[in-house]
């Protein structure tokens, strides 16, 4: 104890160290979401200044129909991408923790395409979507299916974002689950087939609640990135057909730095900020009931 | 018997491999077609003769040089600074108690969780007010404040699992606090540091959104912005914008597959599975 004492003592070191982070959080972080929070009450264009109180947020609620249907298209878009993705980096997760060889190297072509920055990956897809002479069109064809022009037709681009997505299901978020995985103890599954569990039981019984922190974790940082595509939409559609893809960051990017309605944008933020952090308190009180975690009793 | 049963495994692993792949082929049969033969229906995946032309091409046709070097310039010392400032920050949290310690550190986990579009007007009036736009220190700056929060949580996971008793021996040979972390932290944590060199890396070689409210002059943009100009003026020469959209990904899957090895350690050391 007195040996642990020698590195815990001089409390003031410990905060010079965390110090970079601090000076970063008021200066960058802390300062602007004040300030933004304020300039959500004004009108600002960059060179004149005028409080004008709650109108903005009125505007935005009454008179403003793309608001309403750039929160309309994000949260389509979130709903769907969010737990398919989740889903689908799941299954792969589980299928890359198989004890078969040469894991390794399907890891790394699952990986791949999350390495494939987003504005490459957004021309790459403009042209898979080109309704006719792109690979998804041909591939629908060799099934005698008639294709579609995925990113003109406002029927179809938010599919078609979504299907994009999916293209990156092996990345990060996978890494993060087949990390879960692997810390999941043999024990209980070899219990579980002295028991005669199918594995579908295993998967539900054992994998699903073992894994609740991880998902729990992945559904938050997926609602929040969901409602913040921003570059995919601005090169491939620029929020096109017919506002169809008009993804609410795009919509504050758009109001802030081409229209210099610096007000209303600040309002604009302030709103999704507050959704989420609505959409998240609920999840973390939703948690109780089904992420489950090590050492906690479970009633 | 053991190979027959794991088949199906593998015929899946497979499947969604080439799934994964077929876009990549496509990009690049495309950027090795001249540019009739792109449009054709069925699509020729491989090209006879392969246009190999159209790289140097694409790369002449605009500023490419100077993109590719100003985005090396600024992710070289972005990612420089963000492994140094993450791993003093990370230092701090995990080997010292001070007044208000859990309280910051809580605080840095939630600004996970904010918008980045609720700072992103302010703190472009900072930069405006410094006269720094159309330059590289916005984009450059912010990172020489600890590096990310995610950078300082994964950086802080790993630590911890250090010995204390390493600390100890070094602070009993009479080592500063900073030769510590420099001395002995820094040579045990080679897999996080790769970790978080590498997801900083790419993600400042991608970064678009910034470049784009950033710079004004052509000849300040990075590739990702760039690409942008040459989608808008070349959006038709599918051959060429696949061949530029090449350049712009492999450097990040060179360096992934250098780092690969530590890479996948660094995380799944880190604790991040949830205990």
């Amino acid at each position: 104890m007195t040996k642990r004492r020698l590195v815990d003592k001089p409390s003031y070191w410990g905060f010079l160290f965390v110090l970079p982070w601090l000076l970063g959080f008021l200066v960058f972080t802390a300062g602007p979401m004040l300030t933004s929070l304020y300039l959500s009450f004004t009108k600002y264009d960059l060179n004149t200044i005028q409080f004008v109180g709650t109108k903005n947020y009125h505007r935005l609620f009454y008179e403003e129909p793309l608001f309403w249907k750039s929160l309309q298209v994000t949260i389509t878009y979130a709903i769907f991408s969010v737990p398919l993705g989740i889903s689908a980096s799941l299954g792969l997760a589980i299928l890359l923790n198989q004890k078969v060889r040469g894991q390794r190297v399907f890891r790394t072509l699952f990986y791949l395409p999350s390495l494939v920055p987003a504005v490459a990956s957004s021309l790459l897809w403009i042209w898979i979507f080109n309704p006719d002479y792109g690979l998804l069109n041909y591939a629908l064809s060799l099934f005698g299916i008639g294709g579609a022009e995925w990113l003109m037709d406002e029927k179809y681009t938010l599919g078609a974002f979504i299907v994009m997505s999916l293209w990156g299901a092996g990345g990060g978020r996978m890494i993060i689950f087949l990390a879960g995985l692997q810390g999941i103890s043999d024990t209980y599954y070899e219990a579980a087939r002295l028991d005669g569990a199918s594995h579908w039981q295993q998967f539900r019984f054992i994998t699903i609640p073992q894994l609740s922190p991880v998902i729990f974790f992945n559904l938050i940082l997926g609602i929040i990135g969901a409602f913040q595509v921003f570059t995919t939409a601005y090169i491939m559609t620029g929020g096109g057909p017919n506002n169809a893809t008009l993804f609410y960051a795009l919509s504050i990017f758009r109001n802030a730095f081409e229209y210099f309605k610096l007000g209303k944008a600040s309002a604009m933020a302030w709103v999704l900020f507050v959704i989420l952090l609505i959409i998240t308190a609920v999840q973390f009180w939703g948690s109780k009931r089904w992420v489950y975690y090590e050492g906690e009793a479970k009633s | 018997m053991k190979k027959l049963r794991d088949l199906p495994t593998y015929v899946v692993l497979i499947a969604f491999s080439s799934l994964f792949l077929v876009p990549f082929l496509w990009t690049v049969s495309t950027a090795l077609h001249d540019n009739q033969d792109v449009f054709k229906f069925p699509p020729e995946w491989i090209p006879k003769p392969p246009h190999w032309e159209n790289f140097p091409k694409a790369w002449t046709a605009l500023p490419f040089t100077n993109w590719v070097l100003n985005t090396l310039f600024i992710t070289v010392i972005t990612t420089t600074a963000a492994v140094l400032t993450s791993s003093l920050v990370a230092y701090g949290f995990s080997r010292f108690k001070f007044k208000g310690r859990n309280a910051m550190f809580y605080t840095m986990l939630a600004t996970m969780m904010l918008p980045g579009q609720v700072t992103m007007i302010p703190v472009f009036m900072i930069w405006r007010w410094l006269g720094a736009i159309d330059t590289f220190y916005p984009l450059i700056i912010p990172s020489f404040f600890g590096g990310g929060a995610f950078n300082i949580f994964l950086m802080r996971q790993f630590f911890l699992t250090i010995p204390r008793e390493f600390d100890e021996a070094a602070m009993l040979d009479g080592a500063s606090h900073f030769k510590i972390w420099w001395r002995v932290l820094l040579p045990l944590s080679g897999p996080v540091l790769a970790t978080v060199a590498v997801m900083s890396f790419i993600s400042h070689w991608d970064e678009f959104n910034g470049p784009l409210i950033y710079l004004n002059s052509p000849e300040k943009y990075t590739v990702s912005v760039g690409l942008r100009m040459f989608q808008d003026s070349y959006g038709s020469d599918m051959n060429q914008l696949m061949a530029a959209s090449l350049i712009h990904i492999l450097p990040t899957i060179v360096l992934f597959f250098c780092a690969q090895r530590y890479f996948m350690k660094g995380i799944n050391l880190s604790g991040l599975g949830g205990r």
